[in-house]
Parts: C-alpha cells; structure tokens; sequence
C-alpha cells in the first residue's frame, strides 16, 4: 500500500484551505463528536431550510483526512436535499468500509472519491467519516428526518 | 477488617520447593551491553516491511518487543507444565504453582521487594492502580484529599476521579512546569499536600515528557502528613533499576508487557504491613480463607487480591523477562536508554519546526520523547512514517490533560528501549524531514 495513495492532492488540497469551515448562525443543531482513539474532534452546525441544507459550518482539530472529509462533505450537500446529504452519508459509509473493493461514482461523490484509498487503511476509516457521521447526527436533532 | 489483621499471620501453603520471602540475586556478573547481541534475541526485529525495508519499532513505551527466551517460557509452561495452580494436588498442578509463585519470587527480587508476598499479579498496571484507588478508598470521606498530577496517563487518574465521586474527597493535582517537570514550587504555594492528603499517586517516568519525577522527595512529604504514597511505575520499571525499599513508595503498579514480558500480567508490589490491612479488591475463588452464607473471611496478601485464576504462563513469562533484564543488567539498559535519548533529542532539535514537549535535556529523562511538527497533525506524521517502516505513536497517549495542559491536542512519540540502535533514530530523523517535505511543500 502506498501512502501516496491514501493522500491524494485533492485531499491535500481540502486540508490546506478547508471549505465552509468556521462556525455559523443560524443553525437548528450543534453536535460535537470526537474519535476517543486518537482525539480528532469536531463541532458542526446544520441550518436547515425546510427539506434543504442550507449551511453547514465547522470547527474542528483532527488530521488531514477527517479535516478534508469534512470539508468536502460540506460542499456535497449545502444546499441540496436533506435525503440527498443523507444518501450520500450512506455511500461515503459503504465506500469506506469496502476495504477499497467499491469503484466510487464520482458523479455523486465529486472529490469525495479522492478517499477511495482511505478504505485500505482500516486504523485510518474513522478519521474519513468523523465529519459525516456529526453531519447525519446533527440533522437527525435539527428533525430534519422523518422519525 | 480485625479478622483480615489476624488472617494475616497464617501464611498459605505452598509446595515445599518454593521459596518464601528470600532475595536471591537474579544473575551475577552483567555481561557486556551489546544492542547488536540483544536484538539477536528479539526475533521481531529481523521482519521487514510490506516495501521490503528494515522495520523501526519505536513504539516501546506502547509496548514493548519479547525476546525468545520468554516466549519459549510460556510455550514451555503450556506446554509441559500446565494445571491449575494452588487448587491442583497433582504433580502437574504442583510444578505450575511452584512455576508461578517461583515468579512471583522473582519479580520481587527484580525490584527489591523484602519478601515475595508483597508481590501481587494483577492484569495489567490500570488494574493494579484500581486496585490501589478501591482498598485505599474504602477509608475516605468527605474533606479527605487525594493527590494526583496533570502528567498522569488516563489509568492514574480515572480511578481516583471515581473514588473521589463514591467517597466525596477532593482531588486535586500538581502542575507542570513549561519543560514538563512537577512544578514543586507551585504546590508547595498551595499547600498541595497537607494534613487532609490521604492518598498521593504519581508517575514515575512520565510516557508522555519521559520526565523522571523525584519520588522520595514528594514521598517524604507524602508521608509527613501521613498519606499514603502510590506510584506508577509502567514506564520506570523497564527502564530503571526500580528498588522499592529505597524508593519511598507505599505502592508501586507496573505491567508486564512494557518490560519485554507478555500482555495480561500487571504487578502491584505493596510494603506488607500496608497490604495486611487493606481490605479485599474483587472477590472470588482463591483469596479467601473461610467462605459462609453468612460472611466470609480472607486470605492474607498477595491472594487476598488475587481472585480466580490468576495470569499463570503470564506470570511464568514475566519471571523469564526479569532474569532476561536481570543478566543484561538494568543499570546497563538505563545507560543505553539515556544514551539513545541524548543521540535522538539532538537529531530531532534539526528537524524544522519540531517542537519537543516535556524535557529538552537528557537529565532525569526517560526514553519517551514527544513533539510535535507545525501544521502537521500526529496521525499524518506516524502514517507517513509508517510507509517508511517506522513505527512510532501519534494521538493524545492516554494523557489528554497533559496536552491539554500544554495547548495541544495530540503528539507524536518516539520510545527507546534496550534494543534501539542510532541507526534507527537517523531513520526517524530522516522521516521526519520526508514528512515536513510531504504535507510542507505545497504549501
Ligand atoms: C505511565 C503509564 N501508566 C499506566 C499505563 C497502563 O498500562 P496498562 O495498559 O498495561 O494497564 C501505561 C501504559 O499504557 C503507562 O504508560
């Protein structure tokens, strides 16, 4: 396994200048979720404009992986459908935990696919989805899914 | 507890082979220190890599590699050997009692204990120090004070936060200075220790800084107030020639595996009259005297701690780790631990922007160096070492509130042991320097 493989430029990329990041209003919830094996943490925020996702804005210290993840998760579903971020969610899931056996789309995924390598890295899946994961929590609060 | 004092007049019985209380000197001249020599007895060291490269284990303070010689002692036990112990009227079950209280025997030899019995097996160090926190405890109220520090890993402060929520005593801690040494200046201010202190439980070496911290001298103090003085020594034990007899502890928790014996064997070694009366820990099989519906009464020390079926090949295991440390010499292991660190802490000071966390100086300084590189997050760094076939650890090290201390989330940290050669540090250093190019250069 190369290492160049799980850090792909456009990871690289996303960590050095991290989209939507910081902290915004409004917002309907607030979660803060932390990977205890290693300490990388996160708190986001949704804004959820009736089905939509209006913003998702964050503040986190982790590693480049869940930095990026994040940042591209952020891109993925502000202002898309709520179903859709959640779909997503669920692909970004199976994505990882496929030991690096799924092709992504990328139509869906966009930059996301540029994790694909992260799945051959089992100690390193955590990171890629700590962003996701605070995502669906958060809008599961916000009631933005039917329960 | 008045029928615990009288139950620990009667010794168990053992078979008669095993040897009560003696010191007998582990090994008699040290032979010459030769890392090349000791890494022929570690046979994990001669693997490579995926890639094919040598691999470069210094993740010690993690856990530590096992030389053949105590594998071959469990493999030995298990198989020609193996019974229950002290509950098997065998020939089978006798020889794995004697094996097992014959490394009990040794263990306190190895360090300086006045008899066997204040030796006692736990699982590991966290439950050794949960040991400590539960039989200590069960005398606290309201207003007592228990002393810990801000360097402590998470098994020397999560135990005593429990006992303070059960028991409602207060616990408070010692700071550390910007070079990561106790600020003695700052609880002596406080009044840090004093009449209310009951317990005091500190590190040893730091896993975290390396710090070596000054035990007799807090202990004295400790003392002074009548606290009891519990010490973790799972990074000083593998390190250092550790002799309890001089070292001012009342209680002294180490484990196994950081000191080239297996995982699942913690030690508590325990000054004797203490143990006699510290009520039992978890109950069961084997630490008992006399059992009734009605009530029961206990062995005395160490089996009054030992529930169940204690951690036999472990503990036959970690009688060969210490005659292994014994023949090598610990003073010798201390001597090279302190000289690789020296080697290590000047190659790391030209690694650009590094920044060690804890002392800069290889004075009073165990063989754990922490740091950290400028906008590159530990989990980056051990990875992209790790392609390059050096293992070392990034995160927080079972010591969040020491980074926190310290402003930071997360280190990295590169750990030494008796089989860590120079070459090895110039791979970390060379490392480094790859992965400040790596995620630097873009930038
Ligand atoms: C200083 C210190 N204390 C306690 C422990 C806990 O040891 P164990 O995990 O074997 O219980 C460790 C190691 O992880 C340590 O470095």
């Amino acid at each position: 396994m190369k290492v160049e493989e799980l850090y792909q430029e456009i990871i690289l990329d996303h960590y050095r200048a991290k989209h939507h990041s910081g902290l915004r209003g409004p917002y309907e919830a607030e979660v803060h979720h932390v990977n205890p094996s290693c300490g990388d943490e996160v708190t986001l925020r949704v804004h959820l404009d009736g089905d939509t996702v209006a913003d998702v804005s964050y503040e986190g210290v982790g590693c480049s992986i869940s930095q990026a993840s994040t940042s591209v998760m952020s891109d993925l579903v502000i202002g898309h459908p709520v179903e859709h971020g959640l779909d997503l969610h669920r692909e970004f899931l199976q994505l990882m935990q496929s030991k690096g056996e799924i092709e992504p789309d990328e139509d869906r995924l966009e930059d996301g696919i540029a994790f694909a390598g992260v799945a051959k890295f089992p100690a390193r899946v955590k990171c890629a989805l700590l962003g996701w994961s605070a995502f669906k929590d958060a809008v599961i609060q916000a009631g933005g899914v039917p329960r | 507890m008045s029928s615990d004092v009288e139950s620990a007049q009667q010794l168990p019985e053992y078979p008669e082979t095993v040897s009560k209380g003696q010191v007998e000197p582990l090994a008699d001249e040290p032979i010459p220190f030769d890392v090349e020599i000791i890494r022929g007895d570690f046979p994990i060291l001669e693997r490579t890599t995926p890639a094919g490269g040598p691999l470069v284990y210094l993740d010690s303070a993690n856990t530590s590699q096992k030389p053949r010689v105590v594998v071959e002692a469990m493999e030995d036990h298990y198989l020609n050997h193996n019974a229950n112990v002290a509950r098997a009227m065998h020939l089978l079950g006798a020889e794995a009692t004697e094996a097992f209280e014959g490394a009990r025997a040794r263990v306190a030899t190895f360090v300086g204990a006045a008899q066997s019995e204040e030796v006692i097996f736990t699982k590991n160090a966290s439950e050794a120090l949960n040991l400590c926190a539960h039989t200590l405890g069960a005398a606290l109220k309201p207003g007592d004070e228990i002393v810990i520090s801000v360097m402590e890993h998470h098994s020397n402060i999560v135990p005593w936060q429990l006992l303070a929520q059960r028991s409602g005593a207060t616990l408070r801690w010692f700071d550390v200075t910007e070079d990561g040494r106790l600020d003695l200046d700052a609880a002596a201010a406080e009044g840090l220790i004093n009449e209310r202190t009951k317990i005091v439980s500190l590190t040893y070496v730091s896993n975290v800084l390396g710090t070596v911290n000054p035990i007799t001298q807090i202990a004295a103090a400790a003392h002074a107030v009548g606290a009891v003085v519990v010490v973790d020594a799972s990074q000083a034990v593998p390190q250092l020639a550790v002799d309890v007899r001089t070292l001012g502890a009342d209680l002294v928790a180490f484990t196994g595996h950081k000191m080239v014996g297996p995982t699942g064997i913690g030690v508590l070694w325990g000054r004797y009259d203490l143990l006699a009366e510290l009520p039992p820990f978890l109950g069961g099989g084997e630490m008992i005297e006399v059992v009734k519906m009605t009530g029961s009464t206990y062995a005395p020390p160490p089996h009054r701690f030992e529930a169940g079926t204690p951690p036999i090949a472990q503990a036959v295991g970690l009688g060969a780790a210490v005659q292994y440390l014994s023949e090598i010499g610990m003073d010798a292991i201390a001597a090279h631990e302190a000289e690789i660190t020296a080697y290590a802490l000047k190659g790391l000071a030209t690694v650009d922007g590094l920044r060690v966390i804890g002392p800069n100086e290889p004075v009073d300084r165990g063989g754990a160096i922490s740091f950290t590189l400028p906008e590159i997050h530990p989990h980056d760094i051990s990875q992209l070492l790790d392609s390059r076939g050096v293992a070392v650890r990034g995160g927080h090290h079972c010591a969040r509130p020491l980074h926190e201390r310290f402003g930071i989330q997360s280190s990295t940290r590169a750990s030494f042991y008796l089989y860590t050669t120079r070459a090895e540090v110039d791979a970390l250093i060379d490392g480094l320097e790859y992965t400040v190019r790596f995620f630097g250069g873009a930038r």
